[in-house]
């Protein structure tokens, strides 16, 4: 089973002094609001944060539901937006992989797969043994969860007390959060360049392709980091 | 509950987990030495960057209310607040939320 000291070494990770615990409450706050707002009960909202837990899903299935869209139209859009999470995923589970541990693991942890988990997971693995990273991974997943799940809470019972500016305040603090902790993990060549690439090609490739440009500029702007990180070891 | 809200709740953490699940499977045949984990690893930092910089520029939801120039203004003062509070992640993030609350009520 789940080894807990590993388990809860992970989830105290939420707690350190430059933890994402902070941003990611007022960001799910805001989801909170944004819930009530379009109707939904305190269950629903709560079971949608569970369910789904990514922010950028969750405020594109809002958007098609503001318009109406059909459950295929809400899928696709849905998919799209979160295609990211799959190089996220590629690119994060070898490092947790051990014969020793049940497959079953794997598959239920990938669920908390999101910016802040990854992050915390990227920047700490090296000091967690090999065979213990995935009871490490569920202790962040369960953690960042559990602050996602009280800030929809939050949210969903203080949204009438929320005005337009506060609510602003709000959405701005986690692409922030993220820039500054996506900065931070730049420490080499092929994932400064891939920051930097992604940054600028992200709101160009918008400009042609709403739908496709975070996927766009993902492929394109990691390749030429990649190939010019290896063209700089060789 | 709605039952169209469920549906849509549902429909939405499948499309979800469907991209999570599948790079867990294609995971186990890759180990961290390889070129290809070292290509997925920039392809997954350069998909964030392009997603943060988009939620900047061209937000969906309530930022789209707040000016181009009001965004640009605070995501660099939270920059200069980074960097000078020696890369803390939780003073330019507090920061952001306040500065933006008062340059689009008073600016």
């Amino acid at each position: 089973m789940i080894n807990k000291n590993f388990f809860f070494k992970g989830y105290r990770s939420i707690f350190t002094h430059d933890s994402p615990a902070i941003a990611l409450t007022c960001c799910f706050i805001a989801i909170g609001a944004l819930f009530k707002n379009l109707g939904f009960n305190i269950q629903e909202s709560i079971f949608s944060t569970v369910l789904t837990y990514a922010l950028p899903g969750s405020l594109v299935m809002a958007e098609s539901m503001l318009i109406g869209a059909s459950l295929l139209n809400i899928f696709l859009a849905v998919w799209i937006v979160n295609a990211r999470l799959y190089p996220m995923a590629v690119s994060l589970f070898p490092l947790m992989m051990h014969k020793s541990q049940p497959k079953w693991k794997y598959y239920f942890s990938c669920h908390f797969i999101a910016i802040s988990a990854w992050l915390i997971m990227k920047s700490n693995y090296k000091n967690i043994p090999k065979k213990h990273r995935i009871d490490y991974w569920i202790g962040i997943g369960s953690a960042t969860v559990s602050v996602s799940v009280i800030g929809t809470f939050i949210g969903f019972s203080c949204s009438e007390y929320l005005n337009k500016d506060m609510i602003l305040g709000l959405a701005i603090l986690n692409p922030v959060y993220f820039l500054c902790m996506m900065i931070g993990a730049s420490k080499t060549i092929p994932v400064t360049l891939s920051v930097l690439f992604g940054t600028i090609l992200g709101p160009i490739i918008y400009l042609l392709s709403p739908e496709w440009s975070i996927l766009l500029a993902g492929i394109i702007g990691g390749t030429i980091a990649y190939l010019a990180g290896e063209y700089n070891v060789s | 509950m709605s039952a169209s809200i469920v549906y849509a709740i549902l429909v939405t953490s499948l499309a979800t987990f469907l991209s999570r699940f599948l790079g867990a499977i294609t995971s186990e045949g890759i180990k961290e030495t390889s070129k290809l984990f070292k290509w997925f690893n920039c392809l997954a930092y350069a998909t964030l960057a392009a997603l943060i910089a988009r939620a900047i520029i061209f937000p969906a939801g309530v930022l789209i209310e707040a000016s181009y120039a009001s965004r640009l203004i605070v995501v660099l003062l939270s920059l200069f607040v980074f960097f000078i509070s020696k890369k803390n992640f939780v003073y330019p993030t507090i920061f952001s939320a306040i500065c933006m609350a008062i340059i689009n009520n008073y600016i």
